[in-house]
């Protein structure tokens, strides 16, 4: 493993395989959240908390739990119960521990729970690095990177989206197009400025 | 019977999940980009709501409404898993087309909300028939978006060349092409409902 490795997957995910604007994933938060940019930027946040921490509870299950009982086949819906019951955790353990930031991040953690960005990476992650035989903490490294870069991209496109869409309210739409889709179109232009970066060589 | 057929056709035309409702669009932008993928598609997501609206009716009195969204989770999964399987089996080109997508309709916005809004408080029959106008009404819109893809970025429709000379925009089969495409039908729909 060098670190050429592990800054193609990191560039890959965030700039060139975008989660949001050439993989489609995690569509919905990014339409729903992306009016304002302080509400955009705390949604980011949460996400990459939790693709990173997801990816490695996946991994964990996958690599000591599927795997050695060849019950690979339950991928879907153990990797799903897992990732609920994990934000579920997280949303009750901040809401006792520290309400203030359950007032700010609250409502975006059960957003979290059925974002298919979230599972979208561990399901990547175990198709690219858990079903080869990489040794497990090589994997686990892969993993972590791929799941934290994927919110890193996602983070970036949020804010660029929502700092457009406040600009956007000043603008004189066609009635019919306002809000969700004139979003879309821009998204399009975004996605197609992103193509640009497919490009890049190490 | 008649608000059977309600039911149905809510889901096709006035609670149009693509269209009007806006959910469930990460599958419908990455698969839409031939007829027969976006066609699969629909049809797995149907299997999926139909079933896991009809088994989550029939648990509604029993499950407490505190751990709900669990068992719904784990419900839909199993239908997921069972979709997987078969498509693996029957269909392994469909399978390695729609790629990850498959195991991603276990996140898709569309089964949780008909789970949690309607099944869980209506009876089995009527759940039963939501489930279908939904799933009708997402395949539909699937097979609608791929249309226009497929024709646009390859010059084809289900596969067979139909204009001599066209040259196709490689850019409706590519990320932005989808973007585009549904900012546009979102828009239309949107005219043609306020005018009518």
């Amino acid at each position: 493993m060098d670190v050429r490795q592990l800054l193609m997957i990191a560039i890959g995910v965030i700039f060139i395989n975008n989660f949001i604007l050439s993989k489609f994933l995690g569509l919905c938060p990014f339409i729903g959240v992306s009016k304002k940019t302080g509400p955009a930027f705390y949604m980011g946040l949460a996400v990459t908390f939790v693709m990173t921490c997801s990816s490695i509870i996946t991994w964990a299950v996958y690599v000591y739990l599927l795997r050695p009982f060849h019950m690979e086949y339950l991928r879907t819906i153990s990797f799903i119960l897992v990732i609920a019951s994990f934000v579920q955790l997280i949303e009750m353990f901040i809401q006792k521990t520290s309400p203030a930031l359950y007032r700010t991040f609250g409502i975006y953690l059960a957003l979290i729970t059925t974002n298919c960005a979230v599972f979208g990476v561990t399901v990547l992650n175990s198709e690219m690095f858990l079903s080869s035989d990489l040794r497990p903490l090589q994997s686990l490294i892969f993993c972590v990177t791929q799941g934290f870069c994927a919110g890193l991209g996602f983070t970036i496109v949020l804010l660029f989206m929502s700092g457009i869409r406040e600009r956007l309210e000043l603008c004189d739409v066609p009635s019919a197009f306002r809000d969700v889709p004139i979003a879309f179109i821009i998204a399009s232009l975004m996605s197609m400025a992103f193509m640009g970066f497919s490009g890049f060589r190490f | 019977m008649k608000q059977l057929l309600q039911e149905f056709f809510k889901g096709v035309f006035i609670e149009n999940p693509t269209f009007r409702l806006v959910l469930g669009l990460c599958p419908t932008l990455a698969v839409s980009t031939s007829i027969i993928n976006g066609f699969g598609m629909g049809v797995a997501a149907t299997f999926v709501i139909v079933g896991s609206n009809v088994i989550v009716s029939l648990v509604r009195g029993i499950v407490p409404s505190k751990i709900r969204i669990p068992c719904f989770i784990v419900i839909i999964a199993t239908f997921v898993t069972i979709v997987e399987l078969v498509m693996k089996a029957y269909y392994p080109e469909l399978s390695k087309a729609l790629g990850m997508f498959v195991p991603l309709i276990v996140v898709n916005c569309i089964v949780m909300a008909r789970a949690e809004a309607f099944a869980s408080k209506n009876s089995t029959i009527r759940s039963l028939f939501d489930g279908l106008g939904m799933g009708v009404g997402f395949t539909g819109a699937l097979v609608i978006i791929s249309i226009i893809r497929e024709f646009l970025g390859n010059g084809t429709l289900l596969g067979l060349r139909v204009i001599d000379g066209f040259e196709p925009l490689l850019l409706f089969i590519l990320a932005p092409g989808a973007l585009l495409v549904i900012g546009m039908l979102i828009g239309t729909v949107n005219m043609i409902a306020r005018h009518s």
